[in-house]
């Protein structure tokens, strides 16, 4: 009987990555019929995914507040950017680029951790806040004397992802299908935050994933039990920083142009919104808040213009500033009545309830 | 055991262990007592390697100790319990008895102490998959000291065992340090609550304003009138 029960459940765990996997197949297709603006939002969606899973390793993980995240998105944006277009006139191939740039990414998260070791909480914050500015202002400015990332005008024309002659930013046909350049994208985003989504779980349920959950509850216990926070932590903010330099690389490719503008503090909170709004430390949380938030502000644009439109018959309100009330709204509410995240891990949920008894 | 000699602590400019010296033999519990800011903290801060010392040297079984990184030391055998008890809240209790054993890789002896741990503190096998942060003072303080001992220390670092507990809490709790130390457990227990302390170790040092200004067995120190007037209130 209960292995009856077992087994059943096991198929259901099958199953639900086989609806999960025929739903992802669907979406690019399904999204097309919109038009391809749409493929390109669920690619960022994606994208997303795959930042907030890096950023979760820190937060989540580690329980270091890093509100400088997208410092190693740009890293790795930058330095797609520099080898792979006409600014300087080179351009490698992207399997030299990607790695280099998560390497270049894991150095810079070293370098904002080390000193950063004995801070915790908001005093870390602030370091990392100031840190992901540095990065930003200096692609802002480093044009002069010497050119190096063209300053605010950003660099264009940067290569796709290209594998011999077959490109990712043009449409082909395979098999009959044709797959426009953001449909490529796409897999190869899904691809990528599968990766991720692998190594988040592996590095969970590991020894390293236990010495961060130490860490992240008491640090002195931790160095009792014969951890060794300082690499431990390190540990954590090069891993994440990789990530976000890989993100950064892609996001370069997929738009042909990076400029300063697209690593502004904003961007850091909003990643670190999803992983607060969808339950810090759990996967399937952090997934839906990025998928969420990316989804949401989207949804708001088209929806708001033609839904005034057809309720007062002209624009009373600004769409994007009411987006970004509805949007601000949306965190508000979801942080008063799930305090949690959106869809926590059990353990953290269980906590919280008990704690309020 | 442990020699300490010279120690000296500072704080930016406020020195809190002026140059003290002791010893802990293998097997004994010794007991360092005094009032709040007298330095006890400080002195087993440094020992734990939570902090640096300005001065002095800490020979165990022939090293140096100093030299030593804090996550170091459960390899050579010395176990802190924290004060304020310092368990991982959101933990379970059995996760947070086998975080004690991280630095060790044998699996079937680590199933044993667990086991043991729980049949010294019964309430704690009740409690095992219960989260930690929920557990009462008193039972939080039996898991730091479960958890010191799942590394099979040679040596444990008690910090304030008794500190924010019920009175019969507290009894329990040295019960068990008795029990602990009778297994042949060497111990350095650090404590304001001078009466308890003393009861249950071989000898004590009494700390003044980061000197040690007594030492003695502990049988002896009990019966001293300037520390019965001093620190056990009489």
């Amino acid at each position: 009987m209960s292995t009856a029960i077992k087994s059943l459940a096991r198929h259901q765990h099958w199953l639900a990555l086989l609806v999960v996997g025929v739903v992802l197949l669907l979406v690019p297709f399904v999204a097309a019929l919109g038009g391809q603006a749409w493929v390109r939002i669920a690619n960022f969606a994606i994208l997303y995914v795959f930042l907030a899973l890096g950023l979760n390793i820190v937060v989540g993980y580690a329980g270091l507040l890093d509100l400088g995240y997208v410092a190693f998105y740009a890293v790795g944006a930058y330095t797609y950017a520099l080898l792979a277009s006409p600014h300087f006139a080179i351009h490698l191939p992207f399997w030299v680029i990607l790695p280099l740039g998560a390497g270049l990414a894991c150095v810079f998260g070293v370098l904002l951790g080390a000193p950063t070791l004995k801070l915790r909480g908001d005093y870390l914050a602030i370091v990392t806040l100031g840190f992901g500015e540095i990065i930003r202002i200096f692609m802002n400015n480093l044009n002069a004397p010497v050119n190096i990332t063209n300053g605010a005008q950003g660099i264009t024309l940067i290569d796709p992802i290209r594998i011999g002659g077959f490109s990712l930013s043009q449409s082909s046909t395979f098999l009959g299908v044709t797959l426009s350049g953001p449909q490529k994208y796409y897999f190869l985003l899904v691809g990528l935050a599968i990766l991720v989504i692998v190594i988040n779980i592996r590095l969970q349920d590991s020894r390293i994933g236990r010495a961060w959950q130490a860490i992240r509850e008491d640090e002195v216990a931790a160095k009792a039990c014969g951890i060794n926070t300082r690499n431990i932590k390190l540990l954590a903010f090069a891993m994440g920083a990789s990530f976000g330099g890989i993100a950064g690389g892609v996001f370069s490719a997929m738009q042909g142009f990076v400029s300063p503008e697209s690593f502004s503090l904003m961007e850091s909170i909003t990643i670190l919104a999803m992983v607060v709004l969808g339950g810090m430390g759990h996967i399937p949380g952090v997934i839906l808040g990025a998928v969420l938030l990316t989804g949401l502000p989207e949804a708001l644009r088209y929806g708001i213009e033609p839904l005034q439109k057809m309720v007062f018959g002209r624009l009373l309100i600004d769409p994007e500033s009411l987006r970004m009330l509805v949007f601000g709204l949306a965190l508000v509410l979801v942080m008063r009545f799930r305090p949690a995240g959106l869809w926590p891990s059990p353990q953290r949920r269980r906590e919280l309830s008990e704690s309020t008894d | 055991m442990l020699e300490v000699n010279g120690l000296r602590v500072s704080y930016g400019g406020i020195q809190a262990v002026r140059g003290i010296s002791f010893h802990v033999d293998e097997g004994e519990m010794v007991a360092l007592i005094g009032a709040n800011g007298a330095g006890k903290s400080s002195t087993l801060r440094a020992l734990a390697r939570l902090v640096n010392p300005v001065g002095g040297n800490v020979r165990y079984r022939g090293k140096e100790l100093l030299s030593l990184p804090a996550h170091q030391l459960v390899a050579e055998g010395i176990a802190l319990v924290p004060e304020g008890r310092g368990i991982f809240p959101r933990m379970t209790t059995s996760e947070n008895l086998r975080m004690g054993a991280f630095s060790r890789n044998d699996k079937q002896a680590v199933e044993r102490d667990l086991e043991h741990v729980f049949s010294l503190f019964p309430r704690l096998a009740e409690r095992a998959q219960q989260v930690a942060g929920t557990l009462s003072g008193g039972e939080q303080q039996m898991l730091a000291i479960g958890r010191a001992l799942m590394s099979q220390p040679k040596l444990m670092l008690l910090d304030e065992p008794s500190m924010g507990l019920a009175p019969i809490m507290v009894q329990k709790i040295f019960e068990v340090i008795r029990t602990v130390a009778s297994q042949g457990m060497t111990i350095l227990l650090i404590e304001q609550n001078a009466k308890l302390a003393l009861e249950v170790s071989q000898r004590g040092y009494v700390m003044e304003s980061g000197t040690i200004s007594l030492t003695e067995e502990s049988a002896k120190l009990l019966a001293d009138p300037k520390v019965r007037a001093a620190y056990l209130g009489e």
